[in-house]
C-alpha cells in the first residue's frame, strides 16, 4: 500500500491499486486499439473515485495512451488524415456540447444514472452489433477477411448531401456523416469519458471503413479530441487530477504496448469476437446495478456555493 | 428552569476564575499540532489533544467538529425498473467531520438537555433537513434522510462510531488520541473539552485545528482552480509528452 493523496479529488487512493488498473485497461486498450475508457471510469468509480474526476483525468489520460498507439500506425501508413480531421472537427463541436451537459447533469443529481444508462445503450447496441455481424460473417465464410459490409445497408446515408472522397479509405460518403459521428462521439466522450470504442465500430458499421485503417485513424482524431475535452473540463469542470492521471498513465502506457503485441498475434476476427464480449459483459454488469435494489439507496454529496 | 440557572453559574465561574488568573481556569487544554497538512503522502493521521483540570472531580467530554458544509442526501427508488435519485433532502451546516470522546459513556455523565444544548454526540446534533427551497421536510421523511445521512458519514469514516476515549492521570491530567482518517475534509475544525461535574457543564475550552493541503498537491489544487487555462495546457502537454515519450522507447 502506497497511499497518495489526489489534490483535485481530494482522497487519498493506493498508488498499486491505480497503476494496476492503469495496466490492464491498457493492456486491453492496446489489444483492440480503443482508448480503454469505457472500463476504466466504471472501476475508478467503483474505487470510490468521483465520478467527476474519474471522467476528466481519464480523458487527460487517454492522450498519452493514443499518441503512443497511433505512432505505429502512423509507420504504417494506416491513418487517414482526411476523414481523421473531419471526424475531428465534428467530435470538437461535440465535446463543447458535452461538457455543458456534463455541467447540468451535475448540478441536478443525475450524472450517476444519467451515465449508466448511457453506457448500457451504447454498449448493448455496439457489443450486439459486432457479435452479431462477425458471428454471421464465421458462419458465411469460414475462411475469408471478415471485412465487414459498410454503409451499403443505409439506403438514407448514401442520399445525404455534400458527398467527399476519401482516397485512403476508398470512400465517396457524404461529408455529414463523418461530421455527425464525430460529434456524438465528442458529447459521450465529455460525459463518459469514452472515446475509442464508440468511434471504432462506428467508423465501420455507419461509415464503412477498412478494418486496417480504422484504428489508427481513431487513435489520430482521438488525441486532438482528447486534448480539446481536457481543456475544456478542466476550465469549465475543474475535474483533471493530474496526479491520478499520472498514475494511471504509468500502467496504462506499458500495459498498451503489450496489448497491442498480444493484439497482433490473434486474428482480427477473433479480437472483434472477444471485444464483443467484453462489452456485452460490462454491459450486464451496469444493467444489474440499475435494476437490482442497491444495498444502500441513499447517497452523500457536499455542495460548496459555486 | 433547572438547566439555564447551572448554566449561568458555570459561566460565571468561568468568568470569575477567568478574571482572577489564567491558571484558575477549571480546564485548560491544547493541541500536540494545529495544523493538519495534507501533502501527497497522506494516510490519515493522529492528533493528541491534552489539558488539565482544576482539583475538582468530574469528567472531561471532547468535541471535535470539522468545517460546516451543505449536504444533499438523495434517495434513490424504482422508477420504470430503474433504480435512480428521486428525493432528497438538503442539510446545511453540518459539520463535514465529526467525532467524540470521554471518560465514560455519555449518558452516564452529561443528561440529554446538556447534549442537546451543546450538541455533544450524533444523536444531539441538529441536523434539520429542508428541500432546495429551504423549506422543511415532513417528519418520518426528515428522520429517514437524517439516519442516512449519519450512516453514510460514519460509513466514510468522517463521523466515527462509538466513543473516543480520554484517559486521565491524578484526575487532573487528561489526553485522548484524535484519529483523522485519510479522506478527513479540509477546512478549520474546533476542538471543544467540556469539564463536566454532576450533569453540568463547569469549564470548556475550545481549541482551533486546521487541516490543509500544503506542498505540492496544494500547488496542484490552487494551480488548478486559479489558473485554469495554463494548468489544463500543462495536463496536456504532459499526457502528449509522456505518451511520445514512451512509444520512443517501446520502439526498439
Amino acid at each position: 500500500m502506497i497511499q497518495v493523496y489526489l489534490p483535485i479529488a481530494e482522497m487519498s487512493v493506493d498508488a498499486a491499486a491505480i497503476v494496476a488498473l492503469g495496466t490492464a485497461v491498457g493492456f486491453i486498450a492496446g489489444l483492440f486499439g480503443v482508448g480503454g475508457g469505457f472500463l476504466m471510469m466504471p472501476i475508478l468509480i467503483f474505487l470510490g473515485v468521483p465520478p467527476a474526476v474519474a471522467v476528466g483525468s481519464g480523458t487527460n489520460q487517454i492522450i498519452a495512451s493514443s499518441i503512443s498507439g497511433v505512432i505505429a500506425h502512423w509507420r504504417r501508413g494506416n491513418v487517414d488524415f482526411k476523414i481523421g480531421g473531419v471526424l475531428l472537427a465534428g467530435g470538437v463541436a461535440g465535446s463543447g456540447i458535452g461538457v455543458l451537459l456534463f455541467r447540468l447533469l451535475r448540478t441536478s443529481g443525475q450524472i450517476d444514472v444519467a451515465i449508466r444508462m448511457a453506457y448500457v445503450v451504447f454498449l448493448a447496441a455496439i457489443g450486439g452489433l459486432m457479435l452479431a455481424e462477425t458471428v454471421v460473417s464465421l458462419i458465411r465464410s469460414p475462411g475469408a477477411g471478415g471485412k465487414p459490409r459498410g454503409t451499403e445497408r443505409f439506403a438514407w446515408a448514401a442520399r445525404l448531401p455534400w458527398p467527399m472522397r476519401f482516397p485512403r479509405s476508398g470512400l465517396y460518403i457524404s461529408i455529414l456523416l463523418p461530421l455527425g459521428v464525430g460529434c456524438v462521439v465528442g458529447v459521450l466522450m465529455a460525459i463518459l469519458g469514452v472515446g475509442g470504442f464508440v468511434m471504432v465500430p462506428a467508423m465501420i458499421y455507419i461509415l464503412g471503413m477498412p478494418t486496417q485503417v480504422v484504428v489508427g485513424t481513431s487513435l489520430f482524431q482521438i488525441i486532438f479530441l482528447t486534448m480539446v475535452t481536457t481543456f475544456l473540463q478542466a476550465n469549465l469542470n475543474h475535474n483533471v487530477d493530474i496526479i491520478l492521471t499520472a498514475l494511471l498513465m504509468l500502467g496504462g502506457i506499458m500495459g498498451a504496448q503489450w496489448g497491442a503485441r498480444a493484439g497482433a498475434r490473434l486474428g482480427a476476427r477473433h479480437l472483434r469476437i472477444l471485444l464483443a464480449l467484453l462489452v456485452l459483459g460490462v454491459c450486464v454488469g451496469l444493467v444489474d446495478e440499475l435494476v437490482s435494489t442497491p444495498k444502500e439507496p441513499f447517497s452523500v454529496t457536499i455542495v460548496r456555493p459555486s | 428552569m433547572k438547566r439555564p440557572r447551572a448554566l449561568f453559574a458555570a459561566l460565571g465561574l468561568c468568568l470569575l476564575a477567568g478574571g482572577s488568573a489564567d491558571a484558575a481556569r477549571p480546564v485548560v487544554a491544547d493541541l500536540s499540532n494545529h495544523l493538519v497538512a495534507i501533502t501527497t503522502g497522506f494516510s490519515g493521521t493522529h492528533v493528541l489533544v491534552f489539558g488539565a483540570t482544576d482539583e475538582r472531580k468530574g469528567d472531561i467530554v471532547m468535541v471535535v467538529r470539522g468545517p460546516q458544509e451543505t449536504h444533499v442526501v438523495r434517495e434513490k427508488t424504482r422508477l420504470a425498473g430503474v433504480w435512480m435519485n428521486r428525493t432528497e433532502a438538503y442539510f446545511s451546516q453540518v459539520p463535514a467531520f465529526y467525532a467524540v470522546a470521554a471518560t465514560a459513556p455519555l449518558d452516564s455523565i452529561v443528561p440529554p438537555e446538556v447534549r442537546k444544548h451543546h450538541q455533544i454526540g450524533v444523536a444531539a446534533l441538529e441536523l434539520s433537513a429542508t428541500n432546495s427551497d429551504g423549506r422543511a421536510l415532513p417528519a418520518d421523511e426528515a428522520k429517514r434522510f437524517r439516519e442516512a445521512l449519519i450512516r453514510l458519514k460514519s460509513r466514510a469514516g468522517l463521523y466515527p462510531g462509538g466513543l473516543g476515549n480520554v484517559t486521565t492521570l491524578e484526575n487532573r491530567l487528561f489526553r485522548a488520541e484524535l484519529d483523522l482518517p485519510a479522506t478527513v475534509p479540509v477546512g478549520s475544525y474546533t476542538v471543544e473539552v467540556f469539564f463536566v461535574q454532576d450533569g453540568g457543564v463547569i469549564g470548556a475550552e475550545i481549541t482551533p485545528l486546521f487541516v490543509s493541503k500544503t506542498g505540492f498537491s496544494a500547488e496542484v489544487f490552487d494551480f488548478a482552480m486559479y489558473h485554469a487555462v495554463q494548468y489544463a495546457l500543462a495536463a496536456i502537454a504532459f499526457a502528449a509528452l509522456s505518451g511520445w515519450g514512451i512509444a520512443l522507447v517501446f520502439r526498439r
